[in-house]
């Protein structure tokens, strides 16, 4: 490792970094705009200047931007010295001549890089005398703010936007010093990562503007780690209260999972913490005969409870924890999954894959280096959104390595790598139903039904090994696409099969599994990623349970009485017409959850628990790794976490071991103990009594204000601060004022660095893994040495039925999610229920854009306007899933029009 | 024995001296312009609040005794949704004054604040807010700020350009 000199100071540095990564890996203050970790170097601000020396003679040096230099060995240069740190001053002082006089009513300030960097630089007085430049601003939707007069041209937002997310709506305008970062006209900012800007731009141009709705400084808020409930991927957040509502969600860097961005969906969705639909209290529905009112409500559960007629429906929205005393509580025999059943069969498989089968399942940032990727029934775009953010960076793996050996240029050279890259995709393959996003970076996309997407991908596999079975009857499209794709894979080291739940179809998983082990048999370190629906849905599948088909069936024929349901709106996973009859026949149903839907309608006795931000649990994503979340607050009323409550409805009911698990790491451990499967779940934050120096980490900065007036309308005499029991993290702001550890990480922060900008001073290395390692922990490992047992079972092609049409589900990030809908923002955005035809099918039925399409479905009718889409495959009907008002049809399957 | 006399002599001398007493509180004691004493929200020149809710009085107040929510108008302007100072907590040390980019808080020579009832020492926004611009005259935060707020276009500012056209080819 080559050693460098900083200020006559010898450093061990990596190799091939540059200078100012070097720099702020070591813990120095090097003043920055226009770098940025995920993004790389284009020493545009000239911010970062250094003085670097030739040898120990060179007195007089030279200034050099650091992000620009790599590092070697030997190297010397002075980042204190006096002609550097001037340089810095001027060139900020240049940057600050059309600033605006906004801190106070910017809603960066107090997290903003721009004011971090000018008081590191010292520039503390205006020299400019002359006036400021200014602009209008636009209009740019639903969550982004703009304030184009705060911009310092550092062109990270649209090298952010264009160049790493693939956005095509904002852009730079204009020339010379009247350069515009913005849309062509007014309008929402197309992307579904655009909510990124709001940290990726150092000022105040572009902030959240749901935050406006409700502005609290960052300072201010009370933050806690947590997992995003968006998908299944598990993205680290943060989220930040206030005054008893959730204000913000931030990026929480995992460098294993979500790296330094989210997605729309993830950092917007979050306002359903604060809706008025919340349960808040208790809810019982007194029967005529029942006369024990004034009873505690548990007690109302209790009575209600017949011995023996009990059963329990979990939820892959709730923690493995709740769902795991909910299992206890009602016996494994009656504890049922609450998903659909095509779902539970899609994740059963992926589950039974990931652990039985040799391939691993791909982290996100193992995705985005991944050289060659095939995509199967899959539109990342809506249904794993940071997953398709990876599969965008992983095309440029290719293009990247070979220009970086053509060119001799090191990655970070943004600029330099981007201008020799061109245009060049390395391999990306995309087999669904209809045109997705991703298409427009994939070398080919195949739009085809699922079946035929599995055909294809078993004869990939035939053609990468002969001896897997040849699929007859193709197409020549088919084998056409079948062979590009098998010789685009054979070059390939670190190939990535991408499947999941979107297609609806298990051929297609098994498919890709299949295509994976092959890849794995011909030496390539092949990886494997299914995507789940939900935050828990592989949590709530390890635990393992009955169908919920079964649970009707319990219900109907009368072997079940009561009904406990686990934050689950049934109405979501069963029909209509199964669901009304389902309620119908049970006696007494009794709902946890955090908001009013069709099935709290339905209930004896609601219960109100927390939601991710009001309790601590934890969630298994998609690649099988436990991610804690942790309270953010102690919520109003009588909200408490789903296991708090069925704890002590536990210890009610006389149940002896629940009655054991007095505090939540008793639960943890319990769980680790009871299910291999969840052998570590129990370490992965530090235990309740966890302290250092004597004290719990605050989950408020230091500058926390208002203590003692936030309350004092109410009563003069403060309250007995909230305290946490349950985890090393306090409520207050009194605590250790160090750095936390990396699972416990409630806001980023480091004296100077106020803005999330600090995340640097928390990492081994900029861009690296926290200290102490990336928090959570993988449950699911592959089987390297077990025998790769490859489907041999290919499927029928799709053939269209006359009169018929195979109904394919499609996702809308915006909308197809049951809670984020509850964001303003996001409802805005959702789409309106419609069916998706092919002209041709269109024409057969006799019905143009916009007319209404009749269909049977269960003896429910749907009438839903028709669109057109040409890519669509023939015979096929796109609906979208998941939309309010939009019943459950299950999907795929066909339906007679 | 000398000494003696003398302090009793300067002791009746100081029956002809001016009083140093106030007989407060018929007779009330002058307070220097910038005594630290009650605190207040004052109003810009053209009548509307200074306060911006920018929460820098808040962080910086010692006891934590300051809480607001900022919120804004259809036009873009700022402005407290609520403003809360816990008297009973504060100690008048005036660093939310020091603090207050907009003039807007500011502390009066003022101190006959005294209640029977702690809680009536919570003093909200109503209570705070004075038809008066105080110790500073003349000074409009939005006149100098790159906000836009109704009347107040941009480019409109204090030394500021009128907003780029960036449809222009010009130089």
């Amino acid at each position: 490792m080559p050693i460098i000199n900083i200020d006559n100071i010898p450093y061990e540095v990596k190799e091939g970094k540059n200078l100012l990564e070097a720099c702020l890996s070591l813990g120095l203050n090097l003043p920055y705009f226009c770098w940025h970790p995920a993004l790389g170097s284009v020493g545009a601000c000239r911010q970062c200047a250094v003085k670097i020396f030739k040898d120990e003679q060179d007195t007089r040096g030279k200034l050099m931007m650091a992000c620009m230099e790599p590092v070697k060995d030997g190297m010397r240069l002075s980042v204190n010295d006096s002609d550097a740190v001037a340089f810095r001053g001027h060139v900020i002082g240049w940057l600050m001549t059309n600033h605006p006089h906004d801190c106070a009513v910017c809603d960066e300030g107090g997290s903003c890089h721009l004011q971090d960097m000018t008081v590191m630089t010292g520039h503390a007085y205006r020299d400019y005398h002359f006036s400021k430049r200014t602009y209008r601003n636009q209009h740019l939707g639903p969550f982004i703010n703009h304030e184009m007069n705060r911009c310092i041209q550092c062109y990270r937002c649209v090298r952010f936007y264009k160049d790493f997310a693939g956005g095509k709506d904002l852009d730079v305008f204009a020339a010379h010093n009247h350069v515009y970062f913005g849309r062509q006209q007014d309008g929402t900012l197309e992307n579904e990562f655009s909510g990124n800007l709001v940290e990726v731009c150092p000022t105040g141009v572009f902030t959240d503007k749901t935050l406006k709705q409700h502005y609290t400084r960052k300072w201010d808020l009370t933050t806690a780690p947590s997992i995003c409930q968006g998908c299944g991927l598990g993205c680290n957040i943060i989220a930040g209260e206030r005054y008893g509502s959730l204000r913000q969600i931030t990026n929480r860097y995992n460098g294993a999972v979500n790296g330094y961005f989210l997605c729309d969906r993830g950092r917007y969705g979050y306002e359903f913490v604060n809706s008025k639909d919340r349960i808040r209290e208790p809810l019982v529905v007194h029967a005529p005969d029942d006369k024990a009112n004034g009873l505690p409500v548990l007690q109302h559960v209790r009575n209600r409870m017949k011995p023996g007629k009990v059963i329990g429906i979990g939820s892959p929205r709730a923690s493995v924890e709740s769902n795991y005393v909910l299992k206890e509580l009602v016996g494994e025999n009656n504890f049922y999954l609450g998903i659909g059943e095509i779902e539970h069969e899609l994740i059963r498989l992926m589950l039974k894959l990931l652990k039985e089968g040799p391939v691993r399942a791909a982290s996100m940032q193992e995705a985005a280096a991944a050289d060659a990727v095939v995509i199967l029934g899959e539109d990342l775009t809506n249904t794993a959104p940071m997953l398709a953010l990876s599969v965008r960076q992983a095309v440029r793996r290719m293009p990247v390595d070979h220009a970086i050996s053509s060119i001799h240029m090191p990655a970070w050279q943004d600029a330099a790598v981007r201008e020799a890259v061109q245009e060049n995709k390395g391999p990306l393959f995309i087999l669904h139903v209809v045109e997705t996003k991703l298409d427009e970076v994939a070398t080919g996309a195949y739009h085809t039904a699922p079946d035929n997407i599995a055909r294809i991908a078993f004869a990939v596999s035939h053609l990468l090994d002969g001896t897997l079975p040849e699929v007859t009857g193709m197409s020549d499209e088919g084998k056409q696409a079948a062979a590009t794709i098998a010789a685009a894979l054979r070059g390939a080291k670190r190939p990535l099969v991408i499947a999941g739940y979107g297609g609806g179809s298990e051929q297609v998983i098994r498919a890709a599994a299949n295509l994976a082990w092959a890849l794995k048999q011909q030496g390539a370190d092949a990886m494997l990623s299914f995507t789940v629906p939900e935050c828990n849905s592989m949590g709530l599948e390890m635990l393992g349970g009955l169908r919920l088909e079964s649970a009707v069936d319990a219900v109907l024929n009368g072997s079940a009485e009561t009904v406990l349901i686990l934050e689950n709106d049934l109405y979501r996973r069963l029909d209509l017409h199964t669901a009304n009859q389902f309620f119908g026949h049970c006696k007494e149903v009794i709902v946890l959850d955090h908001l009013h839907n069709a099935t709290t309608e339905r209930a004896n006795i609601v219960l109100p628990v927390g939601t991710f931000a009001e309790a601590d649990g934890t969630l298994v994503n998609n690649e099988g790794r436990a991610q804690r979340f942790l309270q953010v607050f102690n919520p109003q009323g009588a909200i408490q976490e789903s296991w708090r409550w069925l704890l002590q409805l536990g210890d009610i009911c006389g149940h002896t071991h629940l009655r054991s698990l007095l505090h939540y790491d008793d639960l943890l451990k319990a769980i680790a103990a009871k299910y291999p499967v969840f052998i570590g779940i129990d370490t992965l934050t530090p235990p309740a009594d966890f302290r250092i120096a004597g004290q719990k980490i605050p989950r408020e900065p230091h500058r926390y204000s208002g203590r003692t007036a936030m309350q004092a309308n109410v009563n003069v005499s403060e309250p007995k601060p909230a305290e946490d029991g349950d985890t090393a993290l306090s409520f207050t702001m009194e605590g250790y004022r160090g750095e936390p550890p990396s699972s416990v990480i409630p806001f980023f922060w480091a004296p100077g660095w106020n803005s999330v900008q600090s995340v640097n001073k928390y990492q081994v290395e900029t861009g690296g893994p926290l200290h102490g390692g990336n928090p959570g922990k993988r449950l699911l490992e592959p089987n390297p040495n077990g025998p790769t047992k490859f489907y041999t079972n290919i499927p029928d092609p799709f053939i269209p039925v006359g009169g018929h049409l195979l109904l394919v589900p499609l996702y809308h990030i915006f909308g197809s999610e049951e809670l984020s809908i509850h964001t303003p923002g996001i409802a805005q955005r959702m789409p309106a229920p419609y069916i998706m035809l092919h002209s041709e099918d269109a024409r057969r039925f006799q019905v143009a854009a916009g007319h209404l399409l009749y269909f049977m479905d269960n003896g429910h009718q749907y009438a839903l306007p028709v669109v057109i889409n040409d890519t669509l495959q023939k015979g096929a009907a796109g609906i979208p899933v998941g939309l309010p008002h939009m019943q459950v049809a299950e999907a795929p399957q066909l339906v007679k029009i | 024995m000398f000494s003696l006399l003398r302090s009793m002599w300067l002791v009746f001398l100081h029956m002809f001296h001016k009083r140093d007493t106030y007989q407060y509180p018929e007779q009330k004691a002058p307070l220097p312009a910038r005594w630290r004493g009650r605190i207040a929200l004052t109003r810009d020149p053209d009548g509307e609040e200074r306060c911006v809710g920018c929460y820098l009085c808040a962080a910086a107040c010692p006891v934590d005794c300051i809480s607001l929510q900022a919120t804004e108008d259809e036009h873009g302007r700022r402005y407290p949704e609520f403003f809360r100072i816990n008297f009973s907590r504060c100690i008048f040390c005036g660093f939310c004054e020091e603090a207050c980019p907009t003039y807007a808080i500011q502390l009066l020579p003022d101190f006959e604040m005294a209640e029977y009832n702690r809680q009536n020492l919570v003093y909200e926004k109503h209570d705070l807010l004075i038809p008066s611009q105080g110790k500073y005259p003349g000074y409009n935060y939005y006149k100098v700020a790159g906000l836009a707020i109704k009347n107040k276009d941009k480019g409109e500012a204090e030394q500021e350009e009128p907003p780029v056209d960036i449809k222009s080819l010009l130089p």
